[in-house]
């Protein structure tokens, strides 16, 4: 059974819709974000699924995977927390800053913490470099900038999503 | 002087559907569609001397009379790939002055006669694609989009695409694979898109901030757009403003402007009391400038900056002060070419490799004098070689680096001597 199909009919049709139906092809890569979602990995069966909606074979599916870095083969945490260090920040304390935060959440350089949550990596520019330091979350809800950045504020911002992780977690239990 | 493209910053609220249409919103649209034939108006563009603002400065009116006119159906896609470190200016049209730009992307459909128009943007502007659809469905509910357009026959519809990490996909032809559903690597060219683009259909590809000048050369003539910037270069242009100033950010100026105006005047100077030393014109793919009193005062057109030894590009301005070593900072290009390489290619795929380790061990003090030629020799053995610019753009500030500051990249090297 297509998990996709099952779970997201509206959004299958609604990616669909966008291209010429002879060239469901193009519906790969909107398909992909759709089968990431929440838990954040493609899995076999998501490579599957994908393919079989938009017309290519299993390895044709993970041949783009690869090929992108938003998508991730690897099971990672919730959240990734993505520091842009390339030039233009760097010029602007971008490296200092990604070292303070590694250090305050006990994490190496692409590494996740101890509750599983949170995996922080470096990124190159992503079009804000006026306002560095600055990062990006991903998460299965999509992506959100923060900028204009301390290592303070930063951390801020990873108690909120932790406490959002707890609050989903409980209503989840309820 | 009030706004040509950064409106918003003169019109409150300009992202809202009634607010830009009350400041005129849509009547060049209008006029194109019922009172001017498509060749009419790529004529005016054409006479407005505008050109492509993505990197490459190609004439946007001539690009769209290339249009191949014996195939169907045709496309229009905007690049919103905006991935060259420095570059930040078309996320604020996006953002801030989205109809502008929808409506400079529905004037181009009109004119080589697209009824199906896409926006590729790239993955991380996520939130700014589910703006753009809210914007793209209002406009389909305002009759603004849709079929029988202000009572023609003609209709349009546009569709958002996201990407999902990748440079290379700013490249039009490997966005245009990307958006077939491939990975994103350039195509052997020619064909170039017009005749050979979007599913093999003529199609046109177009930056952001070209589209977003559309409207108001329709609205007032070509003519009038030629009275900013200079004869060769017309126009307004965006200036993504990085790195070691005291205000970074966009800066709407006349083509022409010089360097010296934007970094001091607008930019505040330098950070914290210190020197220029650099000056990368387009980003991480800039030949760089030493930052002399003759480069300060060069205007920033694209054939001025050329004369002394750079390009404009996407007019993303890094600048780079006095406590930076320069072998450091094409240590940082690297590691972002050699992540961006797409691997097509064996000069690039192994030339940015190569060129990366070299750079490596200069800048962490392991290399010889005799590194430093080893790295300028990858870098020109790369250049010419390669499929698509990437792979050019990747040798420019190693290659003009070792040139023009070549202290910096011996002070960190060790003699053979002192080595034994
Ligand atoms: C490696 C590479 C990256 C590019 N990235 C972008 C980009 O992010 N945005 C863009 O508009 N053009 C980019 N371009 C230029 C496009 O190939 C193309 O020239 C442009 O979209 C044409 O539109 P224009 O004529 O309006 O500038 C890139 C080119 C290369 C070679
Ligand atoms: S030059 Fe580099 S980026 Fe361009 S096609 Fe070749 S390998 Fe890919
Ligand atoms: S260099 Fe960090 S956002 Fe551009």
């Amino acid at each position: 059974m297509n998990r996709l199909l099952a779970q997201y009919p509206q959004q299958v049709k609604d990616i669909l819709a966008k291209y010429p139906p002879e060239h469901k092809r193009s519906a790969v890569m909107p398909l992909l974000y759709l089968a990431q979602g929440d838990k954040m990995h493609i899995t076999r069966q998501d490579l599957t699924d994908v393919g079989e909606i938009c017309g290519m074979t299993e390895t044709e599916v993970e041949s783009i995977v690869g090929f992108y870095t938003l998508y991730h083969e690897e099971p990672g945490g919730k959240f990734r927390i993505q520091v842009c260090t390339d030039l233009p920040c760097a010029l602007r304390g971008a490296e200092e800053f990604y070292a303070g935060l590694c250090e305050r959440l006990g994490v190496e350089d692409g590494g996740t913490t101890e509750d599983g949550l949170i995996t922080v990596e470096q990124v190159k520019c992503l079009a804000a470099c006026h306002r560095a330091p600055m990062l990006q979350v991903q998460s299965g809800h999509g992506l959100d900038y923060h900028e204009n950045l301390t290592v303070d504020l930063a951390m801020e911002i990873i108690d909120g999503l932790r406490q959002a992780a707890r609050t989903e977690k409980k209503e989840a239990q309820a | 002087m009030s706004h040509v493209l950064l409106r918003h910053r003169d019109i409150p609220n300009l992202k809202q559907l009634d607010v830009y249409v009350e400041h005129g919103g849509f009547q060049a649209f209008r006029k194109a569609v019922t009172a001017m034939q498509p060749g009419e108006v790529t004529e005016q563009v054409k006479i407005s001397g505008l050109r492509g603002r993505g990197g490459a400065g190609f004439p946007t009116g001539l690009k769209w009379s290339f249009i191949d006119n014996n195939n169907w159906p045709h496309y229009v896609v905007a690049n919103a790939d905006e991935s060259e470190p420095g570059t930040f200016k078309d996320r604020e049209l996006m953002e801030e002055n989205p109809y502008q730009f929808l409506e400079g992307l529905a004037i181009a459909s009109y004119a080589v006669k697209a009824n199906r128009a896409y926006v590729y943007l790239r993955g991380e502007f996520w939130p700014v694609a589910r703006f753009l659809d809210a914007c793209i469905a209002e406009m389909e509910e305002a009759g603004y989009l849709g079929d029988n357009l202000f009572g023609t026959d003609y209709s349009l519809r546009i569709y958002t695409h996201l990407g999902a990490g990748a440079y290379i996909c700013g490249e039009e032809t490997a966005l245009l694979e990307s958006l077939e559903g491939n990975r994103g690597q350039p195509r052997l060219r020619p064909p170039f898109p017009p005749s050979y683009g979007l599913y093999g259909k003529p199609t046109i590809v177009n930056n952001v901030e070209t589209l977003t000048n559309v409207p108001p050369i329709i609205e007032h003539g070509g003519e009038w757009y030629r009275t900013f910037g200079t004869e060769k270069s017309p126009g307004v242009k965006l200036f993504s403003l990085s790195g070691n100033v005291e205000k970074p950010g966009n800066y709407e100026l006349p083509l022409g402007t010089t360097f010296r105006e934007l970094i001091f005047t607008h930019g505040g100077g330098i950070s914290n009391g210190r020197g220029i030393k650099a000056i990368m014109p387009a980003g991480a793919s800039s030949s760089v400038l030493p930052a002399t009193d003759e480069v300060l005062d060069t205007p920033m057109d694209y054939e001025s900056v050329r004369a002394v030894g750079s390009d404009l590009g996407s007019a993303s301005v890094i600048v780079i002060d006095d406590s930076f070593s320069m072998d450091w900072v094409v240590n940082k290009t690297l590691h972002f070419f050699k992540h961006e390489s797409c691997g097509k290619c064996t000069p690039c795929r192994e030339g940015t490799y190569w060129m990366m380790n070299v750079s490596d061990r200069i800048t962490q003090g392991r290399a010889t004098k005799d590194d430093i030629a080893l790295l300028e020799s990858v870098a020109r053995q790369i250049r010419g070689k390669s499929l698509c610019a990437l792979g050019e753009f990747s040798t420019m500030a190693v290659v003009t680096s070792i040139e023009r500051f070549r202290d910096d990249f011996e002070a960190k090297t060790r003699t053979e001597e002192a080595e034994g």
